[in-house]
């Protein structure tokens, strides 16, 4: 059943850097930032913000936070009623505005923001596992020298490989058609166009991933407003509904690539069978109507994997279907990360994903998917919570 | 040119941390011993060990001493870390034949990369690490002492 009972009003960005290059702002700042342009674009003032809804711990990646008091102080929010986060990382971007949504509809808050501000001038991404602290835990991890997240899903990567006989070329295909949806964008980090030899070319960081397999490491901030339907019909812009959203996930995943105990049917998945099932129940929709998918790319394999999981494909045939060139924009029958995505736009740890969702149900997207009218939007693959969101239009 | 051999991360820069359910693991290392917790109740295994079974919440666990053996079910090889740009590594994620249900991971060492194959059998060996502890390793089975 398809509630549509919130809906996303403001998305806002700052611009995008290279890893470290938005110094000397500081993360307040750069949240702060965005958060007025979403404000702006809602047609709202900053301080009809009532509810934080974040996710990552509200981390602001890597080594730093975002607090709400600050944000309050400096932007003069005067009140708000709701301050939570989602656990773990960036499984739970799309999740963020579940968050948010559950925060309306019980009536603990009216206008929610979410918001992400990364940057990696002290701790980058990549060697983000390789810095940690040894915990009782991570000691029965960290020794063996995975040093990033794309270390460790590329052990996930090839059981996919051996179990499903998915090739390289799947991977490429992934990178090679991002870059194509990046070439127009003017914001986007990554414009020039990748070919098979640059592919095969590229060096192998941790086999078989490949540096073109790795997404970006960046700095910027991404903000998104939910409020109530109701609300949302007099503000600036056409609202977004929230048609169904979802976060959590299936213990069998759980601490996912953080501990490799998967049993053997999620090992090489996204682990987001579960979020799947909840949010097309929910939705009433099935793959089949989803017109623009926004599917986290942290790692080009990720995606292919995330196509099984939301039913875009079988179980395993991931590669092919990537292959025979349907995630293409031009062509392809479900265009996927029509914004150049984190592998070549910008990572912002999962909200340019929300952003463009938002983008493409509004009809104002760069790359606009003629006539869509329902959007998949994905947080993750990792350590649980994972999320999805499905976006529909006005 | 020579093949790099795989190696693991150099032993006085691997730090580990334990708690009250992870040290008797730890311990048995330093003995050059690998155990698993098994529940008391119901027999499950998990690693890493967390105070109670997924199964039936039991508290109770036993230390089972493994056999050392393992198979490989799934591996990468990382080319460089931080402050290693030449290292070579073959991390492995290893079901344990006398452990079913729980995985360890960890390295195979001296091995050409390009030989390893999912379902190889390897067996442990173990490492100094940092503060006096010992790491379990692996290497293929058959290859002995040779090469550690």
């Amino acid at each position: 059943m398809t509630r549509r009972d919130t809906a996303i009003v403001g998305v806002g960005a700052t611009d995008y850097y290279r890893r470290g290059r938005s110094a000397p702002q500081t993360i307040t700042e750069l949240a702060g930032k965005a958060i007025l342009a979403a404000c702006e674009d809602a047609g709202l003032a900053v301080a009809d913000i009532d509810g934080f809804a974040y996710y990552s711990m509200a981390g602001g990646g890597y080594g730093m936070s975002m607090d709400t008091a600050d944000l309050m102080d400096t932007l003069g929010i005067p009140e708000v009623t709701f301050s939570a986060t989602l656990t773990s990382g960036g499984g739970g971007a799309a999740g963020s505005v579940d968050l948010a949504r559950a925060a309306i509809v019980s009536g603990q808050a009216n206008v929610v923001v979410s918001v992400m501000a990364v940057q990696q001038a002290r701790q980058r991404l990549g060697g983000v596992f390789a810095a940690m602290t040894p915990n009782p835990l991570n000691s029965f991890l960290q020794p063996a020298g995975l040093a990033g997240p794309g270390h460790l899903m590329s052990v996930l990567v090839r059981r996919h490989m051996h179990d499903y006989g998915t090739r390289r070329e799947a991977f490429a295909e992934v990178a090679i058609s991002q870059r194509l949806n990046a070439a127009n964008r003017p914001k986007a980090i990554m414009r020039d166009p990748i070919t098979p030899d640059d592919y095969f070319g590229a060096r192998m960081i941790a086999d078989p991933l490949c540096l073109l397999d790795f997404c970006l490491e960046t700095d910027g901030a991404v903000a998104v407003i939910t409020t109530s339907a109701d609300r949302a019909k007099d503000l600036r812009q056409a609202p977004v509904p929230v048609v169904a959203s979802a976060h959590g996930g299936h213990r069998d995943w759980g601490r996912a690539f953080a501990g490799m105990q998967m049993p053997h049917e999620t090992f090489a998945s996204s682990g987001h069978a579960a979020i799947a099932k909840h949010l097309f129940g929910r939705a009433g929709v099935g793959p089949e109507d989803i017109d623009v998918a926004l599917l986290y790319d942290h790692f080009s394999a990720m995606v292919v994997m995330q196509l099984e999981d939301y039913g875009f494909c079988k179980k395993g045939e991931g590669g092919p279907f990537v292959e025979s060139g349907a995630i293409r924009y031009d062509g392809g029958s479900l265009p996927v990360n029509t914004h150049g995505g984190q592998l070549s736009e910008a990572y912002i740890i999962g909200m340019t994903h929300i952003k463009e969702g938002v983008e493409q149900m509004r009809g104002t997207a760069i790359n606009q998917v003629a006539g869509a009218e329902l959007a998949l939007v994905t947080g993750g693959p990792a350590t649980l919570p994972v999320s999805g969101l499905i976006l529909g239009r006005a | 040119m020579a093949t790099t051999l795989s190696t693991a991360l150099p032993g006085e820069q691997v730090t580990i941390t334990t708690d009250v359910h992870t040290e008797p693991f730890w311990q048995a290392a330093k003995e050059e011993r690998l155990v698993a917790p098994a529940c008391s109740a119901c027999g499950t295994f998990r690693l890493p060990p967390t105070p109670f079974c997924p199964k039936c919440q039991s508290t109770d666990k036993r230390w089972v001493e493994l056999s050392g053996r393992a198979e490989i079910y799934s591996f990468s090889i990382v080319r460089g870390f931080p402050g290693l740009p030449e290292i070579v590594i073959v991390p492995v994620v290893l079901d344990l034949p006398d452990a079913p249900g729980a995985r360890l991971v960890s390295d195979v060492v001296g091995v050409d990369p390009a030989d390893v194959r999912i379902g190889d059998q390897v067996e442990v060996f173990f490492s100094p690490i940092a503060d006096g502890w010992k790491l379990p390793l692996f290497r293929p089975v058959g290859m002995g002492a040779a090469r550690s």
